[in-house]
């Protein structure tokens, strides 16, 4: 974060009341109306926030809190998936620059693995998108080898698997032995139905790390790619 | 309570009844495990009826349980719509690429004929064959995908909560189409000989839609379909959550609820009490490894925290045990009902 922003952003604190605006941006997005989402960032902008700071002070506190609210039965999984989608979509439009200006992170992947739900993939992609994090979507049904494959042409670092199948999660198990036999440290990161029911199965099919929600996804990568929050 | 044998239809009427039967009654919900009896590829095993029928009837005598699972796999509903399925080796088919590519399609959709559907006839067969074999001594349980929850797999998730969300007016179209299919999909079943209809409903569970979403869709359509289904309704949520919106299920017209591990099992009998039978709530992923000392554990707790005064039948908590499940567990599972699901349940008063 460069110190002009820095300053602009302390500017705005004092006349801009952030939780409020994340209040308001988490309402407009449960009532998936995109147009009030972007009026909160726009009126934003006025006081010179930079995208870096939307993200972190307004998008993922927002997308954090909907997330949670999604673990306690609170809110829908359908307010979940659209609201990452018109983050993303917002921050695409109203930020066209917004990406570059964002910390740099270790180069990540993301994939359905032998398996054509998509659905987490989707939610889980955009609340990293929208979160200010790039990464390389596998999309669905890819097998162990084209995976493997890809991971060491594209040098992936950070590369996170979603399942819904059991049979599908057992596989993941597979890419870990492949990595390691190719002398690859590549971070392996899962999510998906089957981990939410069995907290040993991460674990057991070698994994580094297990989330249960898009929202845990959004702070591992973080917390991996050294950023402080 | 008296212990006299019981028909595993009488032991589960009875609890139906909220009484207690000779012991608690067990569903294993297995369908995959039916061509490991046979030594058949899954694929194989689900293209004929007859496969169905003999692997239904070893599992029944292998692990002494009470029921006949006359479920294929949910994605064959879509089969006979004309949508893809992906057989594997070593787990359930799954519905490939959508059939409902965009939202206009819904607007020119049909809903296949039961009765001209070569997959569903297969179906209807096996379990017109099952009743010839288990008379009225073993329930079968039939299956059907909730109008409300078939569209995951005829349009793909995103475009459903997209269509939920953005589209009422195509959204209710649907939902019609797809309450005619499901009522006469699960008629035929009973027709052909099934005693009640598993009514697989878990897009209606709090863990894809709060409650409030819920009571405008899931509920009101669950309300109509029930409706007309002529036989008697479990509602299953596949191992969703569903405590908040026990009462309303109540309202709609299904006698028993399938419940997750992922709740408490005593808090969910306490709000079902007298109103529904629960069905579950075994963790079918994690059995597969588990040792018969974790299997009886699991089934007492179970037992200890819903078997009192019946109201209760024992399984999974899915609707399907996992293809990965080894045969000692089931057997310890088994063993375990035996032992400790005769009323009365005279060990509970010990535990305090
Ligand atoms: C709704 C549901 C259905 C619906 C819709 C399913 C669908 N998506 O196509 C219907 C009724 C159609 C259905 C059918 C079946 N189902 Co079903 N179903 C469910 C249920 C209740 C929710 C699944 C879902 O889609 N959730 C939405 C997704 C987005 O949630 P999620 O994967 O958990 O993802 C979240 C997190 O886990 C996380 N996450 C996910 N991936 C990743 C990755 C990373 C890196 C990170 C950080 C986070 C992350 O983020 C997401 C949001 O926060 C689950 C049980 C449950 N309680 O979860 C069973 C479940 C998925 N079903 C299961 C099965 C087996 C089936 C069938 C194969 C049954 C059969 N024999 O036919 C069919 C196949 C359907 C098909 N498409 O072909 C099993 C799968 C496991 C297994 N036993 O192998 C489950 C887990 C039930 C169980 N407890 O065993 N099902």
């Amino acid at each position: 974060m460069d110190d002009n922003s820095q300053k602009g952003f302390g500017k705005t604190q004092s006349k801009t009341n952030i939780p409020a605006k994340v209040h308001q941006f988490e309402q407009a997005l449960l009532s998936l109306d995109r147009l009030a989402a972007e009026r909160v960032l726009i009126d934003l902008s006025d006081s010179s926030v930079t995208p870096s700071q939307y993200v972190e002070q307004i998008i993922v506190p927002a997308l954090d809190h909907i997330g949670s609210g999604w673990e306690q039965g609170e809110i829908a999984l359908s307010q979940v998936y659209i609201s990452g989608r018109i983050c993303e979509e917002l921050l695409g439009k109203i930020l066209p620059s917004g990406r570059q200006s964002l910390q740099p992170h270790p180069k990540m992947a993301i994939a359905v693995l032998q398996d054509h739900h998509q659905l987490g993939k989707r939610i889980v992609h955009s609340v990293l998108r929208a979160s200010g994090f790039e990464l390389i979507d596998y999309g669905a049904g890819i097998t162990v080898n084209e995976l493997v494959d890809r991971i060491k042409r594209d040098e992936v670092q950070v590369l996170l698997i979603s399942v819904l199948m059991l049979s599908s999660a057992l596989l993941v198990e597979d890419v870990r032995l492949q990595l390691d036999r190719a002398d690859l440290d590549t971070t392996i990161i899962i999510g998906g139905a089957p981990f939410r029911f069995d907290e040993n199965l991460g674990q057991e099919v070698g994994a580094h790390h297990t989330c249960l929600n898009a929202t845990e996804g959004v702070e591992l990568v973080t917390r991996l790619a050294g950023i402080e929050k | 309570m008296t212990s006299t044998y019981m028909t595993s239809m009488q032991r589960v009427l009875t609890s139906l009844g909220q009484k207690e039967p000779d012991r608690v009654p067990l569903f294993l919900l297995l369908s995959l495990h039916g061509a490991r009896e046979l030594g058949m590829s899954i694929k194989e095993y689900f293209s004929k009826a007859e496969n169905v029928v003999e692997g239904q009837m070893r599992l029944l005598t292998k692990y002494r349980h009470d029921c006949i699972y006359a479920f294929f796999y949910a994605p064959i509903e879509v089969e006979a719509w004309g949508g893809e399925i992906i057989f594997h080796e070593n787990g359930p088919p799954n519905s490939g690429r959508p059939f409902i590519h965009s939202f206009n399609d819904i607007e020119t959709l049909m809903p296949p004929h039961i009765s001209r559907s070569d997959c569903l006839a297969e179906v209807l067969k096996a379990i017109t064959l099952l009743k010839e074999k288990v008379g009225d001594d073993v329930p079968i349980i039939g299956v059907t995908m909730s109008p409300f929850s078939l569209p995951v797999m005829q349009m793909g998730f995103d475009k459903y909560f997209e269509l939920m969300h953005d589209q009422k007016i195509l959204f209710d179209h649907l939902m019609s189409i797809n309450e005619d299919f499901c009522a006469a999909w699960a008629n035929a079943q009973l027709e052909a000989g099934a005693t009640a209809i598993c009514y697989f409903d878990p897009v209606s569970s709090t863990t894809i839609i709060p409650r409030q979403m819920y009571l405008e869709t899931g509920f009101k359509i669950a309300k109509r379909t029930l409706a007309r289904i002529k036989g008697p309704a479990a509602t299953h949520m596949a191992s969703g959550r569903c405590l908040p919106i026990i009462d309303d299920l109540a309202q709609t017209g299904t006698v028993i609820v399938g419940v997750s591990v992922l709740e408490d099992l005593a808090e969910l009998k306490t709000a079902c009490k007298g109103k529904l039978t629960i069905l579950g709530n075994l963790n079918g992923i994690a059995m597969r490894r588990w040792t018969a000392a974790d299997a009886e554990a699991a089934v007492k707790d179970a037992i200890l925290k819903a078997g009192a005064s019946g109201g209760f039948i024992l399984s999974d908590n899915h609707g399907e045990i996992p293809w990965q499940v080894p045969d000692h567990v089931l057997t310890a599972i088994s063993d375990a009902v035996h032992k400790w699901g005769t009323y009365p349940l005279s060990w509970i008063k010990e535990h305090g």
